[in-house]
């Protein structure tokens, strides 16, 4: 986010060699992808946060060390799905041949955002009655945000995929036992795993596309200057 | 299908209702949602303060128990967190001793060494206490191991065993380490922290006391140590307790003590909320200001962006703050925690309304009243505006339905705050908004209104007395521009980052962030202040129990207790000399009697009865987490403080003085210890000198550096050097004069209509028709096209055969005096040719006439002459006789020989049919190569030579006035006024087919193809006619890069293609007509509208590559250079945007009237015009250079109208008169 927006700040006040470096296709998926990947790696940190800090310490002996609560592998996958994800909806969507058209802008981006923070926050802190019940309304939730923020079949599609092959990572991994769920209700894993997935999936792409959007812009006033 | 659209036309009948209610009465309604507001935040004062200060309840201690965990209904006032025994209960012991009488012999040491020694002994006295079978052992709170990550405090605080804190464990409770350190000082501070701590330290736990109120140090004034002892106990035993505080009043008896013993307080701490808890919630708040500032980034084209960016965060703000108010009162207490649900509910209400309502407002036709167009913007919105509310009471609803407890409760609140918000909305902010826009719009007719006065009057009519010409005036007034040398000073990387920082606003973004993060900082770390004040605040509402203390006397001491370790460190040190209480007592007060003026007092006064209020909210916390105990959401019971004062006397001090106390040298020691108590407050003091004298240095050498010379120079009027000033900087330096002098070119008797040039030569049209040509080089007058010319010739009955078929003729031909040339211009003299031909009319002595007069409008009233108008209508006539329509491409040669007039094919009896069409003016002008084409309002194309003066060619396909003409290669664009777009094609016939009619050519062939030659047979033929381009008048047309581009009224722009007149794109996206366009070789469009958007378009693909709104009111003109884009407005201001990124880089306010003229030379020199002078201006920086003055007069007219010559001269129209001023020096500067 933070950094989205100093892409935006950065990418239309500077000029000259930056506007040329941005028009160049490597490096602008180059930078594209790393900002994805930044803002994964955020997200994953923060998120993972709120799941696993479910108690409550006066102190916290360590701040660095409960930031980093999670696994040292997790920010760096996480970073490098959503950056995969990022760049490959813009990718399907000119494949595709139907540019998405709904709400291109910054504030529905971050609404998005927030929206996916705010599933993840319902999941790790509102109880629930049992778990079929959370499950079924982060799912409505997901498809809400699909709905709200997309409404491309291609995003859904994705979605779907993505989530899917993840929770099958997960269930790999925790079968492997590199980790593992306090309470897990779907085989090993919890069941509200696949709507998370598919609700950064969404997420993912709908920033990946608005920072595609900026590439689109500078190639086309350079074709223009040409 | 048929309910929802009757569903949709009742909600926008409805919001159009509601729209002119509120446009009509903005005032009360505003008052009204205002007063709605307050009352349902209301019950929000009930609401606890949010925070996470410990919150006290006080009980007496004589009937206290323990309160029992069931809820056996309300006792009172008592808090829901008192129930169940406490963490701990304290028990402190609050010691203050003084060496009296204080005498000379004593060093500053002995204020406190001897004082803290007794520690020991009173340690063991309280662990030594028994009270029946009960010791502090059984009573006390047994603590295990400190925290791992504690290992460096493990030797000073107590493990394995009661929770008993006190100075001595610096010294583990071993008297002998006491006595065998040589320095107290430093073992009390080595454990303090280095930095700016402020919450509990270590001295703060083992002293119990505030560290400046311990008095151990060199310098203190009263001489008193103070120090606790705190006991922390598990189980509560009235009597224990008692027992101890009489033995210990019996030891050492407090005799001016009056204590009040009577008080149990009860401390209830709150959650506290760590780092690590935080991130998730900073992150959900830094997404929803990224929302938030995302949002108001929109809203455009209303008076005041940042009043209604306001108005809408406080829409929502107070939307929610309505909802909890109303939830609270119908009795729904938020569980959840209000922060965090805080920026959910926002995303979920969200700004979107508020904005579309914005836009849907703004893009309301402009010339509407305020009312109306507050009720058709609500009223289009209204639909969406339902769906999207209906759409999310529906999500909602179904959230309830989830029957989850915190889902409930958030849908709940999201619903009331989607109705407050709704109301607000409809209330609130459009109302703010019907002001805004009024504002706006007044704001504009204050701006208009001397705009209009400014003009010059109307044209009264044809009747104006012009026939003496100005008087000569003497040579222009100018200014020299400054030197070259001067404006090369400055380095345009520096400046360049400088901009950058400005039009970024950086750093102030920065200061600003850094501010918050440090006030952040500030309060995260030391949050005791404003902490301890508002548990105060509670605890002063918190009723105080009454009751008294039954002494509860009977002390045996008996010796063992404690634990183990602590025992076997007491037991081989025993307290050396035990003084008997009323000796010590004795003692202090015979030797506090003579000498009380160097004697310490021990005083008690209220402030002791709670020492633990002065220390750190956090001082219990952190003394138990230290154990892994949390006290989060439980409470301690504090019993009343033991007070216990000790007398020492001169010699016990100096017994227990270390060998060193003495030696040391005290003063340094004290300095250094006195320099440690109060350091950190000078640090951040000398911190903060220091760093505001760094800030305002470094703002003054960044003035100094930076600051553009003229800085300020380049917005208002006040830039513009007054004329007489000395054209110097501030240093005195005028720089060598290099003149630009403009030329005048008179000749014109009205204001000049239109402009048009090729470079080397310049045509102008006055309002009178008079068309003239001037050479732009030495300004010459090559030719004058008089209106009315062709009535005069023919009245003078050259023009035989018309006279013969015009019957009308002859008495105009009376009205028409011939008038002499008066004025001294370079005369165009045409030798008259031979009829060559006696069937064919000669035409060129009839235009190319001798004179050059201002031509007698008077005569003529209310008509306003053409020139070639007459000539044409003749053609037509005699062309007349196929039937009317051409068809859309006739034969060349058909044409040719038609536009040529083939006036003896033509029966005469045509010439009755058309009545004479005699004020057609010219409309629109166009000059390429020789050629002058005029486009009239009665729909005639003419084609003049340029040179000569005569018609070449003219064609009258259209009958509606041609308002834009393009002339381009060869052929000719014209958009007429009902939306129709002609193509013409200019064809040239080299005179080699002419011979034979023609005797020997004049010119055999001038270079080819933009200039015609005289001799040539030019013929213009319509190629295709588009009928319907617009549906409504064409505006501007403009033509390169074999494009052509038309804006008109109907909002939209259109590509064609020049060569095969084919439309290829139609671009929308204005809100308004078009009024200026620019597109050059290189397919830049641009166009602007009325709206006073500035559209950009890709002239490829057909596709907006930015839209900014820049004007108030209509964009008049508008170019482009590689790297920005300029517009003018009716706003009169200039502004110059990034091309590639749509920021506006700085604006020039422009004069009144002179907003639209407006010139780019060589890509880095502006000029604009002003009230008699053009200013140039430095493109990249936004500087103004140099003011040319046009005229003497002072006031001057303002230049309408500005073309920018090849030559890198400037053609400027000034009333009647053109000026052309030729810019050498500039250029020469700039390269």
């Amino acid at each position: 986010m933070a950094e989205a927006r100093g892409l935006s700040g950065n990418g239309v006040a500077l000029r000259g060699p930056y506007i040329s470096m941005i028009t160049n296709h490597t490096t602008n998926l180059l930078i594209r992808g790393g900002m994805l990947f930044v803002v994964g790696v955020f997200l994953a940190l923060v998120l993972n946060l709120l799941q696993v800090q479910r108690n409550v310490t006066l102190f916290p002996p360590d701040v660095i060390s409960s930031v980093f609560s999670s696994a040292w592998w997790v920010p760096p996958c996480c970073g490098t799905a959503s950056a995969l994800i990022g760049l490959l909806y813009p990718c399907i969507d000119r494949h595709l041949g139907e540019p998405h058209k709904l709400k291109r802008e910054w504030s529905s981006v971050m609404r998005c955002v927030a929206v996916f923070v705010g599933i993840n926050h319902a999941s790790a802190k509102v109880d629930f009655a049992n778990n079929v019940q959370l499950s079924l309304t982060l799912a409505a939730l997901s498809v809400g945000l699909w709905w709200t923020f997309d409404r491309s079949r291609s995003g859904f599609g994705m979605g779907v995929a993505v989530a899917l092959l993840a929770t099958l990572a997960t269930q790999l991994l925790v079968y492997n036992g590199v980790f593992q769920y306090t309470s897990p209700d779907f085989l090993y894993i919890r069941s509200w795993l696949p709507c998370i997935f598919f609700a950064g999936v969404i997420t993912m792409g709908n920033i990946g596309r608005q920072l595609a959007l900026y590439e689109c812009k500078f190639v086309q006033e350079k074709i223009h200057q040409d | 299908m048929t309910v929802r659209e009757r569903l949709r036309q009742n909600i926008s009948a409805a919001f159009y209702r509601h729209g002119l209610l509120c446009a009509s009465y903005p005032v009360p309604i505003i008052l009204f949602t205002s007063a709605s507001i307050l009352t349902c935040c209301y019950p929000l004062l009930k609401l606890p303060l949010p925070g996470t200060g410990p919150v006290e309840f006080t009980t007496g201690v004589r009937d206290y128990s323990v309160p029992s965990h069931g809820t056996q209904g309300d006792l009172g006032e008592r808090p829901d967190w008192y129930r169940g025994p406490p963490v701990a209960y304290i028990q402190q012991v609050l010691v203050k001793a003084a060496v009296s009488p204080w005498d000379s012999s004593l060093v500053p040491v002995d204020v406190f060494r001897s004082p803290l020694g007794r520690v020991f002994s009173l340690l063991e006295e309280i662990r030594d206490h028994v009270y029946t079978d009960r010791s502090l052992e059984s009573l006390c709170l047994q603590v295990t191991d400190l925290l791992p990550g504690l290992r460096r405090m493990q030797s000073l605080l107590p493990e394995h065993g009661c929770l008993l804190v006190s100075p001595g464990n610096y010294w583990q409770n071993r008297r002998d380490m006491f006595d065998s350190d040589p320095d107290i000082l430093k073992t009390v501070h080595q454990h303090e922290p280095k930095g700016l701590h402020t919450s509990a330290t270590l001295k703060d736990l083992l002293f119990g006391v505030p560290g400046k109120s311990t008095g151990v140090s060199l310098y203190s004034k009263k001489r008193v140590v103070t120090y606790t002892i705190t006991i922390a106990l598990s189980s509560y035993d009235a009597r224990f307790v008692a027992s101890l505080r009489a033995r210990l009043k019996q030891l050492h008896p407090s005799t001016n003590c009056s204590l009040r013993e009577d008080h149990m307080v009860h401390v209830h701490f709150k959650e506290e909320i760590g780092i690590a808890e935080l991130i998730p919630l900073v992150t959900t708040y830094i997404i929803l200001f990224a929302y938030i500032y995302f949002s108001t980034r929109k809203i455009d084209m209303v008076k005041s962006k940042w009043g209604l960016a306001l108005a809408a965060v406080v829409t929502v703000l107070s939307s929610l703050l309505m909802s909890v108010g109303l939830c609270s009162l119908f009795g729904l207490t938020p569980t959840l925690n209000g922060g965090e649900i805080f920026p959910y509910l926002v995303v979920v209400i969200g700004l979107e309304n508020v904005l579309v309502l914005t836009k849907s407002v703004v893009s309301t036709p402009v010339d509407l009243e305020v009312k109306l167009r507050i009720a058709q913007g609500l009223s289009s919105e209204s639909w969406s505006i339902m769906k999207n509310m209906a759409t999310e009471l529906v999500i909602i609803l179904i959230g309830y339905f989830t029957l989850v407890p915190a889902i409930q409760e958030f849908c709940l609140f999201a619903v009331v705050g989607l109705v407050s918000d709704f109301f607000l909305q409809m209330f609130f902010f459009t109302t703010v908004l019907s002001i805004d826009i009024r504002r706006m719009e007044l704001a504009d007719l204050n701006r208009r209104l001397p705009a209009e006065a400014g003009m010059p009057p109307p044209k009264p009519g044809p009747l104006r007395p012009r026939e003496a010409p100005p008087p000569s005036r003497p040579s222009p007034h100018t200014i020299t521009l400054q030197a070259p040398a001067f404006r090369n000073l400055r380095l345009p990387k520096r400046l360049r980052v400088v901009y950058f920082l400005a039009r970024t606003r950086l750093a102030q973004r920065i200061i600003m962030v850094g501010t918050v993060i440090w006030i952040g900082i500030l309060v995260y770390t030391d949050p005791a202040g404003l902490r301890t004040y508002l548990a105060a605040q509670v605890s002063e509402q918190s009723p105080l129990g009454e009751a008294g203390l039954p002494p509860h006397l009977g002390v045996a001491p008996v010796f063992p207790g404690g634990d183990p370790t602590s025992t076997l460190n007491v037991l081989p040190a025993p307290e050396p000399t035990p003084l008997p209480e009323n000796q010590s007592q004795g003692h202090g007060e015979a030797r506090s009697g003579p000498a009380p003026l160097t004697s310490p007092q021990i005083t008690w006064g209220s402030e002791d009865e709670e020492v633990w209020r002065r220390l750190s909210f956090r001082y219990w916390p952190s003394l138990f987490s230290y154990y892994n105990i949390t006290l989060a959401k439980r409470y301690i019971s504090i019993l009343p403080v033991i007070p216990v004062t000790l007398h020492l006397s001169p010699q016990e001090a100096i017994e227990t003085r270390h060998p060193q106390d003495t030696q040391h040298a005290p003063r340094t020691s004290a300095k250094t210890t006195e320099l440690q108590a109060d350091l950190t407050l000078y640090k951040v003091a000398a911190l903060g000198l220091f760093a505001g004298v760094l800030l305002v240095l470094l703002l003054f050498c960044l003035y100094r550096v930076l600051c553009p010379r003229n800085y300020g120079q380049n917005g208002v009027q006040h830039g513009r050097r007054r004329r007489g000033d000395l054209p110097c900087d501030e240093y005195g330096y005028s720089p060598p004069v290099s003149e630009i002098s403009p030329l005048l070119l008179r000749g014109h008797s009205m204001d000049i209509e239109c402009l048009a040039n090729d470079g080397m030569l310049l045509a102008s049209c006055c309002l009178a028709g008079q068309i003239r040509v001037w050479d732009a080089q030495t300004g010459d007058c090559l030719t004058v096209i008089p209106n009315n010319g062709l009535r005069r010739s023919s009245s003078s009955g050259c023009w035989e055969h018309r006279d013969g078929w015009d019957p009308s003729s002859p008495a105009r031909n009376a009205s028409t005096p011939i008038m002499d040339n008066e004025h001294p211009l370079r005369r165009r003299t045409t030798p008259v040719r031979p009829a060559l031909f006696g069937d064919q009319p000669d035409l060129t002595p009839l235009i190319d006439t001798n004179f050059g007069e201002v031509p007698p409008s008077q005569m003529m009233p209310g008509c306003g002459f053409d020139f070639g108008e007459l000539v044409e209508r003749a053609y037509k006539e005699h062309e007349a006789s196929p039937p009317l329509p051409f068809p859309p491409s006739p034969p060349a040669a058909r044409q040719r020989r038609r536009s040529l007039g083939d006036q003896s094919v033509a029966p005469p009896e045509q010439v009755l049919l058309a009545p004479w069409d005699w004020d057609s003016s010219v409309w629109s002008m166009e000059l390429r190569g020789n050629l002058i084409a005029a486009g009239r309002s009665s729909g005639k194309l003419e084609l003049w030579d340029a040179v000569e003066g005569s018609l070449r060619c003219c064609n009258e396909d259209g009958s509606s006035g041609i308002t834009a003409l393009a002339f381009l290669n060869n052929r000719i664009v014209a958009a007429r006024l009902n939306g129709s777009l002609d193509f013409f094609t200019v064809d040239i016939h080299k005179p080699l087919g002419l011979l034979q009619y023609r005797g020997p050519p004049g010119r055999a062939s001038l270079p080819p193809s933009p200039c015609y030659s005289s001799e040539d047979v030019i013929s213009c033929q319509l190629t295709r006619s588009v009928q319907c381009a617009h549906q409504k008048p064409i505006t501007v047309l403009r033509a390169a890069a074999g494009r052509v581009v038309t804006g008109s009224q109907d909002h939209t722009v259109r590509v064609y293609r020049l060569e095969d007149s084919c439309c290829l794109f139609t671009l929308q996206g204005h809100a308004g007509g078009i009024t200026a366009i620019y597109i050059d070789q290189t397919m830049v469009l641009a166009s602007g509208g009325q709206d006073g958007a500035i559209c950009l378009w890709d002239v490829l693909t057909g596709s907006r590559v930015s839209h900014v709104y820049g004007h108030r009111g209509d964009v008049t003109s508008l170019v482009c250079t590689t790297s920005c884009v300029l517009s003018s407005g009716l706003d009169d201001l200039i502004c110059i945007w990034d091309r590639s990124t749509g920021i506006k880089l700085y604006s020039i306010q422009q004069e009144v009237g002179c907003g639209a003229s407006l010139g780019v030379i060589s890509e880095s020199l502006l000029v604009t015009g002003g009230q008699g002078c053009v200013s140039f201006w430095d493109l990249n920086y936004g500087d103004l250079l140099q003011t040319v003055y046009l005229g003497q007069s002072g006031e001057g007219q303002p230049v309408r109208q500005l073309l920018v010559l090849d030559n890198a001269a400037i053609v400027c129209d000034f009333g009647s008169e053109l000026s052309l001023v030729y810019v050498p020096s500039v250029l020469e500067k700039l390269d």
